[in-house]
Order: structure tokens, then C-alpha cells, then sequence
């Protein structure tokens, strides 16, 4: 059980800097992921937390104590590495039970420990297996196996699950989460893929090219994105971004190719201004008197319809829009559309920060 | 078109007869190699074997005499003092190869500054012609020119000469020495390319399970290593067993026959002395060396049970 406080951390290699000064908090017991596209910098920053980096600028604290000059094995840290690193020669036990051998544990508490952790996971048939003998899932376990055997202050995961098929990766992220809940051990999970995010983490941490974005409650950055990126990076499929500039009167968005959208909540935008229209496609709806857009493709796949459509008709800017009703729809045709109520958002061009609230 | 059709459905059945007889087939094309084979493996080994059992002499047909030669080797106090000195050659040697080579493999699997060079000097004593090392060791340990002696008299360590070569004790050991010096570039470069097969990841993961360096190396590298360090030392103890150029360069055996090995003392009866069954007896008497150190590496080179492919 531990806290974890990330202060202004950099990481350069050489003179290549890959992290530019991160800060996050981490509660005791929580589960955080961060969440970013490949060579964001997450493995970085939890290889640092692990101590198998230097951290080039800012600290790192667990429960309150600057671990920068700690080395690995006196932080109390368990992590799962994306390809496992099992160790191809020990059976699945002693793979479990390594690192209380280490400690010089009395055999009758390491095997106690192993088979009651085995149990948990569901191994305890496979104890006397070499790794090679075990299937993809089954050595995800393992690895997950020997961390929990040693009850660690913290655990880290680094894409865990990219190794599995879709069907597997969708269960073990259940079982992790139960797990999870079951300990309560304070946990740090790193993830390219937006969905693992929303759907295990406490809280998320959104990185891009080495700074954080945005860090909030799935849920907050689903409906509160604070920039662009992170917009377009959360939420599936994603938001479309509409280029236009905001009307005169401050309640309408003129899309660049035709067709106007209606604005509510304006903080920081002038009439007239440049900016970056975002509208996730559950978040359309047909009404009369909206925004007319010509259909372009329709995929129906039973539950929904996703349909791409032309704001303003031909020539315009292609919107995707999701639509839950059983809707028949032909290329060619024109819809009349309109978002949500409170479920626009709107972005500045250059910058691409958050201009409504 | 017909005749054409009926002919090449013929040739079929013939081919697909001989295709059933796989038995036939497969003798044949093994005739080649079973062919070259006995030519130039069996047939200079079961000469070696047969002029064990004669009197042969250099230019002289011998006669089948039986086990005589191996008795009269059996009672012979220099083919023992031989054989003592190869296993002493071997084991020592081998074991410093072995020790030395693994420690200069996991420096050089270290991020050092120069790291190919230093990997291109560790190869230099072996790509070095044997005969040309022998005698660099030759001038390394003369008596008067020695430059070790040289050096340990300048440094004030000692005050006279060492005599390398012509103490029994000494030259056994200078021999070991250079043996081992030719040797370790071949254990080193071949552990080296062992531990780089390793992944990084096993180390960390063992590292964050708290393992201090000394028992990553223990429970990690030496195990997972384990099938290389088997063929590597199974070929270092065939070449030293077999060794023969740095001795007869070196000391010709001497002094008092202290580092006669079972090679050069087979080579000095059969072609100096011209007793040539009597040095091939010695020769043959080394198969029964050779082969258990081939047995060993059998079960040494086995699959482990973990390994990709290994019998479950
Ligand atoms: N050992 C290294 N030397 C130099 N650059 C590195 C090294 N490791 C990672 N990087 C760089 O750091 C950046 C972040 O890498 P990483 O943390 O692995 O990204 P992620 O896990 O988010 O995909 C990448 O641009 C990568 O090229
Ligand atoms: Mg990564």
C-alpha cells in the first residue's frame, strides 16, 4: 500500500529529451493508467517509477520518500513486462516464488504464497510447467503471478495485454480489474490502446510526445476533453473536428465548405475567430431544421448505424455520425443533423486548448 | 500423341514404384555419403587401429602381434607419466579457459567505451598461426631472454632468471599458460555470443525481484547459459586432449618428459623412433578419453527440458 508522487520528472537520453517535465499524483490503492500513442514516453516514465531508468530532472516519491537514488530492489516495486520476461528455466512455481527465494523465505511460506496466488489466477495445475509449455494467456498469468506473490507497495503493468488476441485481451482486463479489487494494491498501468484505459482506470494520465495532456476521471476527459489530442484520442470512433470560425453573433459555427452548427458556452472565444469545431458521432441526432449534410457511405452493423456525410452537401467537410435507430439511409441522400444538447466542444485552431466549458 | 500420352504414363509407374520402395530410394542417395565416408573417415582410423595391433615398423611390413604392444605400454612408466600429463593439461587448462573466458565474456558484454575493438583484440591470439604463437611463447619463456623474468628483476620481485622451460613443475605450468592464452578467445567470443542471446528484460525483471548482481548471475545468466557452456568446453577439451604443436614447439616433451602429452609421445615412438605400432597403440589408447568426453557432452548438449523443442 503506497502513494505515489511523480514532481516534475524529465528524462533525456544523451541529448535527446523524450520527457519534458511530468507530474502526476497517485493515491494509495488506485488504479492509474497512462494512456498515449507509441514512443509517447509511458514506458519511460514507469521504468523510471521501477528504478531501471535514472530520472534526468524533478523526483519521484513512494509514501512520501524521494526514492531518485533508490535502487530497484529496495523500492518494494512489482512489474509486468509487455513480453512477461518469465524466466525460461524455472517452472511456473519457481518463477512465482523467485524473488521470496531471494529473500532466503522459509520453503513452507514460498510454497503457501505460490499456491495461494496460483489459486487466485487459476494456475495451481500448471505449477510444475516450463513457460514454454504454456499459452499466451496462461504466461500473462504467470507474470501477474509473480508479482502478486510478493504483495509489493506498488504494481506496474507495461501493456500487458498487447501480446493477446482481442477475445483474451477483453478477459483478462476483467480479471485484472478484479484483481485489482481484490488487493487494493496501488497500481500504474501503461496502455497505446484508448479502450483498456476507460475501462480500468481510476484515473488517466493522457501523454503525448512526452507531456501530459490531461490527467481526470475516464469519464471527465470523455466529456471535458481539455485540448484536442486528447479529444480525438479518447472515445471511439473518434471525434470529428470541424474547421470554421465562430459566427458574429457568438451562437453559431460557420463550417468552412457551408453549413452553420449551434455554439453554447463559449468561454474563450471572440465572433469571428478561427477555431475547431469537435462533435463525437453518438453525440448527432437527425432534427428538422438542422444542419443539412449529403450521405456518403452507410455501415449498418445491427445494433447501430455508422453513416459519413458532407456538411453542407458536396464539396463539404466529412462527418462520421452514429445513430442508434434502425435508420434507412442511401448514399446521396440529404440528412438533416444537429448535436447533443451540451455535447459539442470547440477548440482553438492554433493551439488547440479548450474553448467552451 | 498417343504413344506420347501411354510413354509418359509408363515412366510414372515405374517412378511411382521405386517412390514406394522408399527403403531403396533412401539407400540410394545415401551411397555418396556412406561412400566418402568410409574413404576418408573409417578407413585412416581402422588403419590407425589395425598398425596398433602389428609391429610395424618405418619401412618395414610388420606382422599381427596382437595385444603385445598395448602390454608392453600397459607396463611402460612414460606412457603413464603421458597419460597423467594430458589429463593435467587438459583439466588445468580447460579449467582456466573456461573461468578466464567467461569472466572476459561478461566484461565485454558490458557498455564499454571501444567495445568492438576490445572485442577484435580479444580475438587476436586465435586468429595467430599455433606454430607462430609457440614461438613467441618459446622467446616469452627462453631461459636467458625471457621478458617476464626480465620484468619481475626490474620491478626488484625476484633476482635471478626464471627457468620456465627447464624445470618440470615450471614447464608444465608455462605450457597450461600458453595453451590457455591461445584457447580463451574461443570461449570468450562463443560465451559472449551466448550471453547476448539473453534478454535484457529477464535481468530487470530479476532485478526489481531483487536480485543483487552476484545472484542474477547465479540464477539467471549461468543457467540460461548453461547449453552454450556445454558445447564450448566439450570442443575445449577435444583440442586440448589432442593438443600437440605448442608442446612439440615448446619443450618437444621435455624436460624429463614432464609435459609429454599422449599425441606427442605417440608421435615421437611412430615417426622420429620409427616404432609405428607402437605410437599408434598410443593413439588408439586416447579413443577411450576422447569418447567419454563425448559421451558427457552427449547428455551435457542434451536439450534442457525449458529450452524451444525440448523433449517434454
Ligand atoms: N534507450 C533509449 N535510448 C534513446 N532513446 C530512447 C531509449 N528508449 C526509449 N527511447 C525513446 O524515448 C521515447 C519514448 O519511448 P517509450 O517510453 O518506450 O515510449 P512508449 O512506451 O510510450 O511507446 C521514444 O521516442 C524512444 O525512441
Ligand atoms: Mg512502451
Amino acid at each position: 500500500m503506497a502513494t505515489v508522487e511523480i514532481r516534475g520528472v524529465k528524462k533525456a537520453y544523451g541529448t535527446t529529451a523524450v520527457i519534458h517535465g511530468v507530474d502526476v499524483s497517485i493515491r494509495d490503492g488506485e488504479f492509474v493508467v497512462l494512456v498515449g500513442p507509441s514512443g509517447c514516453g509511458k514506458s519511460t516514465l514507469l521504468r523510471m517509477i521501477a528504478g531501471l531508468e535514472n530520472i534526468t530532472g524533478g523526483a519521484i516519491l513512494i509514501n512520501e520518500r524521494v526514492v531518485n537514488d533508490v535502487p530497484p530492489k529496495e523500492r518494494d516495486i512489482a512489474m509486468v513486462f509487455q513480453n512477461y520476461a518469465l524466466y525460461p528455466h524455472m517452472t511456473v512455481g519457481a518463477n512465482m516464488g523467485f524473488s521470496l527465494k531471494l529473500r532466503s523465505a522459509p520453503k513452507s511460506e514460498i510454497d503457501s504464497r505460490v499456491q495461494r496466488a496460483a489459486g487466485i489466477l487459476g494456475l495451481s495445475h500448471l505449477l510444475d510447467r516450463y513457460p514454454r509449455q504454456l499459452s499466451g494467456g496462461q504466461r500473462q498469468r504467470v507474470a501477474m503471478g509473480r508479482a502478486i506473490v510478493r504483495d509489493p507497495q506498488v504494481f506496474l503493468f507495461d501493456e500487458p495485454l498487447s501480446n493477446l488476441d482481442a477475445k483474451l485481451r477483453v478477459q483478462m482486463r476483467t480479471e485484472i480489474k478484479e484483481l485489482h479489487q481484490r488487493l487494493k494494491t496501488t497500481t500504474v498501468y501503461v496502455t497505446h490502446d484508448q479502450i483498456e484505459a476507460m475501462t480500468m482506470a481510476d484515473k488517466i494520465v493522457v501523454m503525448h510526445d512526452g507531456v501530459v495532456e490531461q490527467i481526470g476521471a475516464p469519464l471527465d476527459l470523455y466529456d471535458r476533453p481539455a485540448n484536442q489530442f486528447v479529444a480525438g484520442f479518447i472515445g471511439s470512433p473518434a471525434m470529428n473536428f470541424i474547421k470554421g470560425a465562430v459566427g458574429s453573433d457568438g451562437h453559431a459555427f460557420a463550417c468552412d465548405g457551408g453549413a452553420s452548427l449551434p455554439l453554447e458556452g463559449m468561454v474563450g472565444a471572440r465572433p469571428g475567430q478561427r477555431a475547431v469545431y469537435g462533435l463525437r458521432p453518438e453525440h448527432i441526432r437527425i432534427v428538422e431544421g438542422g444542419a443539412p449534410a449529403q450521405v456518403v457511405v452507410v455501415e449498418p452493423t445491427g445494433s447501430e448505424i455508422l453513416a459519413v456525410a458532407r456538411l453542407g452537401g458536396e464539396g463539404g467537410q466529412e462527418i462520421s455520425c452514429l445513430f442508434r435507430e434502425r435508420l434507412s439511409l442511401a448514399p446521396g441522400e440529404i440528412i438533416h443533423i444537429a448535436p447533443q444538447k451540451g455535447m459539442s466542444h470547440l477548440f482553438d485552431e492554433a493551439s488547440g486548448a479548450r474553448l467552451v466549458d | 500423341m498417343a504413344d506420347v500420352t501411354a510413354g509418359s504414363a509408363g515412366r510414372r509407374s515405374w517412378w511411382a514404384g521405386i517412390g514406394q520402395g522408399r527403403h531403396v530410394l533412401g539407400l540410394l542417395f545415401l551411397l555418396p555419403a556412406a561412400v566418402f565416408l568410409v574413404l576418408f573417415l573409417t578407413y585412416p582410423l581402422g588403419l590407425g587401429v589395425w598398425l596398433g595391433f602389428t609391429d610395424t615398423r618405418i619401412g618395414r611390413e610388420g606382422v599381427f602381434v596382437g595385444l603385445e604392444n598395448y602390454e608392453l605400454l600397459w607396463i611402460d612408466s612414460v606412457f603413464w607419466l603421458a597419460v597423467f600429463n594430458t589429463l593435467l593439461y587438459t583439466v588445468g587448462a580447460s579449467i582456466l579457459k573456461f573461468a578466464l573466458g567467461l569472466w572476459l565474456a561478461l566484461l565485454l558484454n558490458q557498455h564499454l567505451p571501444f567495445k568492438s575493438f576490445f572485442r577484435a583484440v580479444v580475438l587476436l591470439p586465435w586468429v595467430v598461426p599455433t606454430v607462430l604463437s609457440a614461438i613467441a611463447f618459446w622467446w616469452i619463456f627462453d631461459a636467458q631472454f625471457s621478458i617476464i623474468s626480465w620484468a619481475l628483476i626490474k620491478l626488484g620481485l625476484i633476482d635471478h632468471n626464471i627457468n620456465f622451460l627447464g624445470d618440470t613443475t615450471n614447464a608444465r605450468l608455462s605450457v597450461i599458460a600458453a595453451n590457455v592464452w591461445r584457447g580463451i578467445p574461443f570461449v570468450a567470443i562463443s560465451l559472449l555470443a551466448g550471453l547476448q542471446t539473453i534478454p535484457a528484460s529477464l535481468h530487470e525483471a530479476a532485478t526489481l525481484d531483487g536480485a543483487t548482481g552476484w545472484q542474477r548471475f547465479r540464477y539467471i545468466t549461468l543457467p540460461m547459459l548453461s547449453p552454450i557452456i556445454a558445447v564450448v568446453m566439450t570442443f575445449s577439451v577435444l583440442f586440448t586432449f589432442t593438443d600437440f604443436q605448442l608442446i612439440y614447439v615448446l619443450t618437444r616433451g621435455g624436460p624429463l618428459n614432464a609435459t609429454h602429452l599422449m599425441a606427442t609421445l605417440s608421435f615421437q615412438r611412430a615417426i622420429p623412433g620409427g616404432q609405428l605400432g607402437e605410437g599408434a597403440a598410443i593413439a588408439v589408447a586416447m579413443i577411450p578419453f576422447l569418447l567419454s568426453a563425448i559421451l558427457f557432452s552427449y547428455f551435457g548438449l542434451q536439450r534442457r527440458k525449458w529450452q524451444q523443442g525440448g523433449g517434454d
